[in-house]
């Protein structure tokens, strides 16, 4: 009598799903790892001291989860908001109030935000201790800065959406310093010689106006929803494929070939 | 101590106190690795240099942290409400008005600095530095493990700005700075009207040369002289290090220009905490603090 799970392990369907067995051999557990798109990121064997918490922390993976949790709850607040200074804090409140679950996927997405840009913090940290920037790793540590630079700017452009009095009045305090820029703001160094104007200079571009309005909600939201996650995106596609490019996760050079 | 626990407890300053906490556990462990690494022969991460195989070992802690923050970041979620305030209103400016916690470091840079240098220069700086580490640390040692023996002057200089000038300012203007920007002791209740005396003076005043006349126009002389003291803090620093350290191994295979860049960035960093120094220290000694260095026609520094 064969059991229904191996019936089913011999049909067609099945086996074009699901291309190799899984009893517990080495050759079965390389192709679960090769086999599957998105395990594949990783290698097949890595050195032992790589699947230590203590080393890693964690921290760029927890990072990348975090960016995934958003993007999913982002995706699902995009439903409920829109991005005019009529409407936005309305759905706000009807979000909060109204919506079955709206409280925690807001929660979940503002939370993660803090959270992704603490761990962002803490794994460039890690990476600085233990050397991790040392050659061959030197560019996608250049790449790492960039996207700690775009978490910033993800976490900024959403501060605003709300709409309250937090967020338009914390995105004025930190946009009064581009009208302070060196020569493309109108209260900077040399900015007025070069004939910046309130309405005229690298303030007003990013702002969409002399002062945060409606138009800067919609240059935020469009920022925060689609230019800033692309383009962190193809970042981090180059920052993991660099990863395994430089020898995988850092360590001691022990004359062992590292991939 | 209400007011403190009421700060504490804020649902938008939690992370913050989360921050803090982290960066407190991880230091201390990070130090414990380095110290254990740096007394034995080889590294702790160079003994567990066999292969494991991905799946399971790897896979495996993986799909541990990622239920443990999912679990978190949902109990955290069910429990605390994004905060929601009145609708915006552009009229109406809160007091004091905060950026997003993580640039109220900067923004406490702004009581020593005009914006220009603490919103734009000093950030750009901060990012290009950031960058170009690892093209001017060309020590070979400790890539791959923990230690602190084997790179005393990267390790100390980096923890030094992460950890004093980045996460102290944060954890200072979330706890410690209350209406008008001023300074209140975290159990302090935020006073409205407290009052701070403004008596800041250019520190050419110091040597009797007022930065502009009773008539309101730049005095020549003073601004020269502001000119001098940061040209003399670059060069006289800068060059002492240079003519003691010139024949240096490490001066030498950096070259000139790598050399000069990483002097230039650290002499930078400090200069950020002469001048914070600058105007917290004198008042302790009965003098005035000090509000510009080098005052100009078109920027004060």
């Amino acid at each position: 009598m064969i059991s229904p799970m191996e019936k089913l392990r011999k049909t067609e369907v099945y086996k074009s799903i699901f291309r190799h067995k899984y009893e517990d051999t080495p050759r079965n557990r390389a192709l679960q790892i090769v086999d599957n798109v998105f395990l594949h990121l990783h290698p097949v064997r890595v050195p032992r001291h790589a699947t230590n918490i203590g080393y890693t922390w964690g921290m760029g993976g927890i990072t990348f989860l975090l960016f995934l949790v958003l993007t999913l709850t982002g995706v699902i607040l995009m439903f409920y908001y829109r991005p005019t200074a009529q409407y936005a804090y309305e759905d706000m409140k009807y979000l909060m109030h109204d919506v079955p679950f709206g409280p925690l996927i807001r929660n979940m997405h503002r939370w993660g935000a803090h959270a992704m840009v603490i761990t962002v913090m803490l794994h460039m940290f890690r990476v600085f201790l233990t050397g991790s920037y040392k050659p061959p790793r030197q560019f996608n540590w250049v790449v790492g800065v960039v996207l700690l630079l775009l978490t910033f700017l993800l976490s900024f452009s959403g501060y605003l959406l709300p709409w309250d009095q937090l967020s338009i009045w914390a995105v004025t305090v930190g946009t009064n310093m581009a009208r302070a820029t060196p020569l493309l703001g109108h209260e900077g160094p040399f900015g007025p010689q070069l004939g910046m104007r309130p309405d005229a200079d690298v303030r007003f571009v990013l702002l969409g106006g002399t002062q945060v309005g409606p138009p800067t909600l919609l240059r935020f939201y469009v920022g925060h929803c689609i230019f800033l996650p692309l383009i962190a995106t193809i970042f981090m596609v180059v920052h993991f494929w660099r990863i395994r490019k430089d020898g995988g996760i850092s360590g001691p050079d022990t004359g062992k070939k590292n991939f | 101590m209400n007011h403190l626990l009421e700060l504490v407890t804020k649902p938008d300053n939690i992370p913050i106190v989360g921050l803090l906490l982290l960066v407190i556990f991880y230091s201390w462990l990070a130090w414990t690795k380095a110290r254990k690494n740096d007394s034995q022969q080889l590294p702790d991460e160079a003994r567990l240099d066999d292969k494991v195989q991905v799946w399971p070992y790897l896979v495996r802690v993986e799909f541990l942290a990622m239920l443990v923050v999912l679990l978190i970041l949902v109990v955290w979620s069910v429990f605390i409400n994004a905060p929601l305030e009145e609708p915006a209103n552009p009229a109406l400016t809160p007091n004091p008005s905060k950026a997003p916690w993580y640039f109220l470091g900067l923004q406490e840079l702004l009581v020593y600095f005009d914006p220009w240098i603490a919103g734009v220069v000093l950030p750009s700086i901060i990012i290009v530095g950031l960058m170009i580490i690892p093209y001017v640390d060309i020590n070979e040692k400790g890539n791959g493990y923990y230690t602190f023996k084997e790179r005393k002057f990267s390790i100390l200089t980096f923890c030094f700005g992460f950890l004093i000038l980045w996460v102290s300012l944060i954890v200072l203007g979330t706890f410690m700075r209350g209406p008008g920007w001023n300074f209140f002791l975290p159990w302090q209740d935020w006073d409205t009207h407290k009052v701070v005396v403004l008596n800041n003076v250019d520190l050419s005043e110091y040597f009797g040369m007022p930065s502009h006349f009773p008539d309101n126009s730049l005095n020549i002389a003073a601004s020269a002289f502001g000119f001098l003291v940061i040209a003399a803090f670059y060069l006289s620093l800068g060059g002492w290090h240079y003519m003691k350290y010139k024949n240096s191994d490490v001066v030498k295979k950096l070259g000139l220009g790598r050399y000069a860049l990483v002097l230039g960035l650290f002499l930078t960093m400090m200069f950020v905490v002469l001048k914070i120094l600058l105007r917290l220290a004198p008042p302790i000694f009965g003098g005035y603090p000090v509000k510009y260095i080098w005052v100009t026609p078109w920027f004060n520094v």
